[in-house]
């Protein structure tokens, strides 16, 4: 047997564990080391210079960048390192803008409570902050710069964990910030709208755009008929607003606060969450048959959507086509509630709970949105219905408890397991395997695709059909996989992705919590739930059926409803590179994709024959040629746009005659009008 | 004019292409790639940023920051000529500052800018060159000029200029 490694903290020995540092011995012991650029989800960064020590022999050390060795004598608390770290919080006071009572982060700012704890009652540095402009592009996220600590943080967040790293630190010294490219506002480079980093950011830097007000101007409108569906995700969190422990479920208090608040009918996102598992088992069922378009990805997180139209557009046709439950309940809500509720669809408005910021920029998506009345209204965090329910002062605690309204908010466990990570696949399992098998089955927990793990995996046969599914959260392990399926390197049927760590349960919308195990409570509970309850496959909901039988009465409409498509997007707005001098308008625009799947394909030769036979043909005058990043149809690379039209696969012969066929075109209607 | 602008565009883009494959368009080597991209463009272009971050594979905030990092990169567009006043100690004593009055005079710069409006000129200012023997001085094009009067220091924009205009005619 090895010696057991030990460490004196404070005169008091503890053990080693295989702890990654100092930091996380000090902590298991029981002293909260403050901290500001320590995650243990990601790197270490060692900037802050709060998580400070003093180890006998080496002097003054940040914890989280110190391997812990045996023997080490550690100080924690010296009036050396208590004067060092109010030094370092007052200077970081000094360039933040000091106005936490109108803070979207007040009380819940980390920058705030160790001010409190570490006794800073005075700051004694000249104050160095200048205004810097808040970007309010993003429907998602609010990015103020004049809050920031630079701790970096969210940089690393959105790099290291969602593989995007949309924004970064730029600029040097004094002038240092944490900027999108080029200083553009979020809305316009690659984020996904995740919130992740808002997730992490300790104060008010980065924090969830808020639709309360729009909501409560709703509520308070007599003409309108307010409903609102809820998450599986929050159920299982908001009460941590109020002082519950985490995890603690509570649906029956939500939805009495909600009623209370004013909102006409409350139902349940699970409900709609049991029909995408009806109607993605079933499309994956049919291609599983036809051996197309697989293996098939999972497509209820609008953050991998959106990455994916980013990043794999030669992966689209492999997403499921379902739209996820939120938009498929906003569909059906303005299909039949007007009827049921005996109202116009202009007055009905739709409202959302969810975990998640990215649902905000889903709702917004054009595609679901009929005449100018989206699907779904407005979206709200369960952190800003936490905020509403406060400011109504309800008492959160002792509310009684309501059930959900009927019949859009029934549902199964199946529904409800949607929240956690492995809980659409499992979801999706419980009916494809008694599909498959041609029997009812009573097993229905697959614990394979349970648990934190970023990608886990489990496959089974039936009747000769093997299917094979990998489950990943965050997108940096999204991109492994999907990079793997590029390659042909897997051989996956299904694959479930969720932008969050730990899935929805980890949105960026859920309350505040720093506590490293807090997602494994709320995943816990979520299975809980599913226990409890009745029914546990999305089949056997007996309202799925009825709307079966009543409003998807054919394949059109339930297509119209249900489903949707995706398109590639552009990372970021850009210009692209001109190569002609002036922008003259009405100029036929030749666009040559640069991206670097096009690239490789030789784009850039061709892009040098199309510039030589323009010049040379005297077409210079009409046509502009431009090479261009982001048309991201690699996987027919090379793509030119002559005009609106897209070549794929494209030859200096195949852009030349559409050029002439276009400038024909135009010539023509010159002279006719 | 339009064949040989869009030829001389195209030729430097085509540059950059070889920039990046003599690189074997390895992350690693970003600045010394940023450093050539800027030798051929004279400063950074945002598009030009951003097809070098898609052919490194590596975000275009990660580049930017980067190319804003060093004083040496420059993102927006320079003169053709970049002329650099020495500021250091012994520059300043000898009338640094007037030189660069003159100067921003002489090439009409307003306000803030630092280049003319025709692109031929960008005026800067740096911290010592590291030959005050010579102060006070002045580089162009890295060209280095030693005690720089004023009437010396615009005699030689107006040679630039009448080149210039010779080149053109
Ligand atoms: S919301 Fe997500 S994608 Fe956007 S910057 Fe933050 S972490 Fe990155
Ligand atoms: S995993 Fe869930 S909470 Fe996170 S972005 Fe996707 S849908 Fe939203
Ligand atoms: S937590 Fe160690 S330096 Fe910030």
């Amino acid at each position: 047997m090895e010696d057991k490694k030990t460490l004196f903290i404070d005169g008091r020995e503890y053990r080693i564990n295989g702890e990654r540092n100092l930091l996380e011995v000090i902590r298991k012991a029981g002293i909260d080391i403050p901290t500001f650029c320590y995650h243990s989800e990601l790197s270490v960064y060692g900037a802050c210079r709060l998580c400070i020590v003093d180890i006998e022999g080496r002097g003054i050390v940040g914890s989280c960048s110190t391997p812990a060795e045996p023997g080490m004598k550690v100080h924690t608390n010296t009036p050396e390192i208590r004067e060092m770290r109010k030094i370092t919080l007052e200077l970081l006071l000094a360039n933040h803008e000091q106005n936490c009572l109108t803070c979207g982060k007040n009380s819940n700012c980390k920058l705030q409570e160790l001010a409190s704890r570490l006794g800073v009652d005075n700051v004694r540095f000249k104050p160095t902050h200048k205004p810097k402009p808040i970007d309010r592009s993003s429907p998602s996220i609010i990015r103020d710069p004049n809050k920031c600590v630079l701790c970096g943080d969210c940089v690393r967040m959105c790099h290291e964990v969602q593989g995007i790293g949309a924004i970064d630190f730029a600029y040097r010294g004094s002038d240092v910030m944490v900027l999108p490219a080029f200083g553009k506002d979020l809305s316009e480079v690659e984020c996904v709208n995740c919130g992740q980093c808002a997730r992490v950011c300790p104060t008010g830097a980065l924090t969830v755009a808020s639709q309360i007000e729009n909501v409560w101007n709703e509520l308070h409108n007599a003409e309108k008929t307010v409903v609102v569906q809820i998450a599986p995700a929050v159920r299982v969190a908001l009460g941590e607003m109020f002082g519950m422990k985490a995890g603690e479920v509570v649906t029956g208090k939500t939805i009495t606060a909600l009623k209370r608040l004013g909102f006409d009918k409350v139902y349940d996102t699970s409900f709609t969450a049991d029909l995408t598992v009806v109607e993605e088992a079933h499309e994956f069922l049919e291609r599983k048959l036809n051996g197309e378009n697989l293996p098939q990805f999972t497509s209820c997180c609008p953050a991998w959507v959106k990455f994916a139209e980013q990043y794999y557009p030669e992966l689209l046709s492999n997403l499921s086509t379902c739209r996820s439950p939120q938009q498929m309940f906003g569909a059906v809500a303005k299909k039949m509630l007007p009827d049921l509720l005996d109202i116009n669809r202009e007055n009905l408005v739709v409202v959302s709970i969810m975990p998640c910021t990215a649902k905000k920029f889903e709702a917004l998506r054009p595609e679901f949105n009929i005449d100018g009345y989206p699907d779904v209204d407005y979206v709200l965090s369960t952190q800003e219905l936490g905020k509403m329910i406060k400011e109504a002062g309800l008492n959160f605690i002792d509310l009684e408890t309501e059930s959900f309204d009927l019949p859009l908010g029934f549902k199964t466990g199946a529904g409800v397991i949607f929240g956690a990570s492995g809980g659409v696949s499992e979801a999706v399992l419980r009916l494809a395997v008694e599909k498959l098998s041609g029997n009812k089955i009573e097993k229905v927990d697959f614990l394979d695709v349970r648990g934190c793990e970023g990608i886990k995996e489990t496959s089974f046969t039936i009747n000769n059909t093997s299917v094979k599914i990998a489950v990943v959260h965050s997108l940096a392990n999204a991109r492994k996989i999907a990079d793997m399926v590029k390659n042909g390197e897997c051989d996956y049927d299904l694959i479930e992705v969720m932008a969050c760590p730990g899935g929805c349960i980890g949105g960026a919308g859920q309350p505040c919590s720093f506590v490293d195990t807090i997602n494994e409570s709320r995943t816990q509970s979520l299975y809980n739930i599913d226990k409890n309850l009745q029914i546990h496959k999305s089949q056997d909901n007996p309202y799925i059926a009825e709307l079966y039988e009543k409003v998807l009465t054919d394949h059109k409409i339930t297509h119209e409803l249900l489903h949707t498509e995706y398109n590639n997007r552009k990372r970021m707005s850009d210009n692209g590179l001109s190569f002609s001098e002036d922008n003259k308008n009405g100029k036929l625009h030749v666009d040559v994709c640069l991206g670097t799947g096009c690239y490789l394909k030789g784009a850039q030769d061709l892009l040098h024959e199309i510039i030589t036979n323009i010049v040379d043909k005297n077409l210079a005058e009409q046509v502009e040629v431009r090479g261009s990043f982001c048309f991201e149809h690699c996987n027919n690379g090379p793509t030119v746009r002559v005009g609106k039209h897209l070549i794929e696969k494209c030859t200096l012969k195949l852009v030349l005659s559409e050029i002439n066929k276009q400038l024909k075109a135009t010539q023509t209607t010159a002279i006719s009008s | 004019m339009e064949k040989t602008t869009q030829q001389k565009a195209m030729r430097k883009f085509t540059k950059i292409c070889d920039i990046v494959n003599q690189y074997n368009r390895d992350k690693s080597k970003l600045i010394p790639i940023l450093q050539k991209v800027q030798d051929e463009y004279r400063y950074l272009p945002e598009e030009v940023l951003t097809f070098v971050a898609t052919t490194l594979n590596i975000p275009p905030a990660t580049v930017y920051g980067v190319a804003t990092f060093y004083a040496h990169f420059t993102l927006s567009p320079r003169g053709k000529y970049v002329i650099r006043i020495c500021d250091g100690t012994a520059c300043h004593v000898k009338g640094s500052n007037k030189l660069l009055e003159t100067l921003r005079e002489k090439l009409n710069l307003k306000d803030k800018n630092t280049t003319t409006s025709d692109m031929l000129f960008t005026l800067e200012t740096v911290s010592c060159l590291g030959a005050c023997g010579l102060a006070p001085v002045l580089v162009i094009n890295d060209v280095v000029h030693g005690q720089v009067t004023r009437e010396k220091a615009i005699k030689l924009i107006d040679e630039i200029i009448e080149k210039e205009n010779k080149n053109a005619g």
